[in-house]
């Protein structure tokens, strides 16, 4: 892969990091990504992400787990195997359906639930023996490490970041 | 970014604490050793579970005719301990999902225990009807699976098969719910690992989390969300466990106030039952500062309302019983008939240990105390027991006609089974107190600012929480380094 430079900017108080990545923002700089031991709130904004729409699929899949419910007690209880049980009807699924809303509520929370988790992990890329991509162990303590690319702005940037409060910065050769 | 918060709230993290000492704090139990108590609390448990496994056994090998049951009794202990079991694990869905819609802060410090104990709690309630299926390797057959017995389907009309449903879809969405939140501690521990196996394992648990800007942003609202479907679906599980009876013709079960009742009698329990967890491992791991006095009042609060919904529908189930003026309802759990008959002693430990005990919780110097409340909360751990006893065997041990009148008395196995499940549970709420992060760190963090005890008193004196920036000598701080420290 090819070596780019990029400066690694650690901070130590979320409050501190939320005006820095301003700060670096307002001077027009592209931050790469900022690693975090807990969330911050703002800095999605902040650092410009989009807003994430995983609420969004997780409503999709609840309906998809809503409609497989209906199509297998339909199939099941109605079209596959009719059963006479205590009287109940057994050839028309409407007319049969308030017995069965129990288990459209469950397929419905447990599709909507697991799919959108297994979303939450495939998108973040996160997965029993994935290895961690957090540049310094710090970052799950007490640092936050912003990560900015540099294009020959080296100067301009270190003495902007120091500014804003970084602790500790570094040029790395990323690989 | 706001931190502020009311100054005649309550800290919830005491001392003074900066965001690594909190790091340090959870981290240490599980990189320090296990102490005598913990071995001797174990090894008892672990005495306990075997016991038990050897109580199934005994039951799988003969038959269930090793149990107490009789032609009109057929299910007692088994369901009993079931109701009982999945009631305790209510506590903490209620806890890290609807505190959090609530926006609960408090809640931050005990959802990852009680999130522990209600995963280990269904584990052990979703034991009892595979044993007492009496053929346990067929289990599967309540799953609508096509097979070759002709065309036979699973019943959708029943409230077991709903039962079956219900508890699993709650057991694997609270087991996603707890393990996405231990992604970001686990990865702590993985990142301050010094013994190349312990490290090995976290980054294995921890799924390879790193903690960028945009993993934060989709982990709330994954949280947020989870917290919404899990409100709901732990409502359904109780209401569906109720309607097992509910649906039923019996008296004394075919009753439309016991969905909302066994949800309240649910908290009710599980709530003591994390009192009661908590009040040992707030001790024994040294996180009083993070599980403190106010913690423990909250969870009493909480305690004397679902007890309060509880006592409510104990007196409407009286009487409507004896409103009736039907004779079969003076048999019922709750009837003056029960108090009175040969359960006397089942039906005046439940008024006792559930009505009576718990009003002490109303006055504020027991509410704060830990001694107090860990023995109240034992008291409703075994008023909640009875409970579930007296609605099963009371109701089932006086059929319509004298001569199906049969008592229930429990064998050996019963009570080992039991006591096997009490050792199991335990076996894994010690080895989880051990292993994981047993508070959300992470998410203390976040609150710190806010609710800390040091920064609510800096506050006052009106410094600001954001530190001042000193520019140093940039050189001082700059430096090259190699990529990915962590391998």
């Amino acid at each position: 892969m090819e070596t780019s430079k990029v400066i690694h900017a650690f901070y130590t108080d979320d409050e501190v990091l939320l005006d820095a990545v301003k700060a670096v923002k307002a001077k027009h700089h592209h931050i790469e990504e900022v690693f975090c031991p807990f969330p911050v709130h703002g800095l999605d904004k902040a650092m410009g992400l989009a807003p994430t729409r995983i609420a969004i699929t997780a409503f999709f899949y609840g309906v998809t787990g809503l409609a497989f419910a209906i199509w297998m007690t339909n199939y099941i209880m109605i079209e596959d195997w009719p059963m006479d049980i205590g009287g109940k009807p057994s050839f028309s699924w409407i007319e049969n359906m308030p017995a069965f809303v129990p288990i459209m509520f469950e397929l419905t929370v447990f599709f909507a639930a697991h799919l959108m988790v297994i979303t939450f992990y495939m998108r973040s890329r996160i997965w029993p023996f994935k290895d961690a991509e957090n540049p310094d162990p710090r970052t799950t303590d007490d640092h936050f490490l912003m990560e900015i690319p540099v294009h020959n702005n080296e100067e301009a940037l270190t003495s902007l970041l120091a500014k804003t409060g970084a602790v500790e910065i570094n040029i790395v050769d990323k690989h | 970014m706001s931190h502020y918060e009311a100054s005649i709230r309550e800290p919830l993290v005491l001392g003074d604490k900066s965001y690594h000492d909190i790091t340090e704090d959870i981290a240490k139990p599980i990189e320090g050793a296990a102490n005598k108590n913990w071995y001797i609390a174990f090894y008892i448990s672990l005495a306990a579970m075997l016991w038990g496994f050897g109580c199934i056994f005994y039951t799988v090998g003969t038959g269930i005719g090793v149990w107490g049951l009789n032609k009109n009794i057929g299910w007692a202990w088994d369901i009993t301990n079931f109701v009982w079991w999945v009631g305790i694990g209510h506590a903490g869905t209620l806890i890290s999902a609807v505190l959090l819609l609530f926006r609960q802060k408090w809640r931050m410090a005990i959802n990852r225990s009680a999130e522990a104990m209600t995963i280990f709690a269904v584990f052990q309630a979703g034991l009892f009807p595979i044993i007492h299926m009496g053929r346990p390797w067929n289990a599967y057959w309540v799953l609508p699976l096509p097979n070759q017995f002709g065309s036979l389907w699973v019943n959708f009309n029943s409230p077991l098969l709903w039962d079956v449903f219900a508890i699993s879809t709650y057991l694997s969405v609270s087991l996603v719910f707890w393990w996405t939140g231990l992604l970001p501690d686990f990865a702590m521990i993985r990142d301050r690992a010094v013994k190349p196996f312990q490290k090995k394992i976290y980054a294995l648990l921890s799924f390879g989390w790193s903690g960028r800007a945009k993993d934060w942003q989709r982990f709330e609202e994954v949280s947020l969300v989870l917290a919404g479907l899990a409100t709901p679906l732990v409502l359904s599980v109780h209401t569906i466990v109720s309607m097992d009876f509910a649906t039923s013709i019996n008296p004394g079960w075919h009753s439309t106030i016991f969905p909302p009742y066994f949800v309240a009698g649910a908290i009710f329990s599980g709530f003591a039952m994390v009192q009661t967890l908590l009040g040992i491992m707030r001790k024994v791991t040294n996180l009083e500062d993070y599980i403190t006095r106010m913690h423990i009042e909250y969870m009493n609060m909480v305690i004397i309302l679902t007890g309060g919904i509880v006592a409510v529908a104990y007196a409407t189930e009286f009487f409507i019983a004896w409103y009736t003026g039907s004779p079969y309802e003076n048999y019922t759990y709750l009837s003056v008939g029960a108090a009175t008959g040969p359960y006397w002693w089942a039906f005046w430990s439940l008024i006792t240990f559930n009505i009576v005990i718990p009003q002490l919780l109303w006055i504020k110097k027991f509410r704060r105390s830990f001694i107090i409340t860990f023995i109240i909360s034992i008291a409703i751990n075994i008023g909640m027991w009875f409970e579930r006893f007296d609605i099963i065997a009371i109701v089932l041990s006086k059929g319509h006609l004298p001569s199906t009148w049969w008592r229930f008395e429990p064998t050996f196995v019963d009570v080992g089974i039991f006591i096997g499940t009490i050792g199991f549970f335990f076996v894994l709420f010690l080895l989880y107190a051990r292993t994981f992060p047993v508070i959300a760190q992470a998410e203390v963090k976040t609150i710190l600012k806010s609710s800390g005890e040091f920064y609510k008193k800096r506050r006052e004196q009106g410094i600001p929480t954001k530190p001042e920036i000193i520019v140093t000598d940039i050189s001082a701080i700059t430096g090259r380094s190699d990529n990915n420290l962590n391998g």
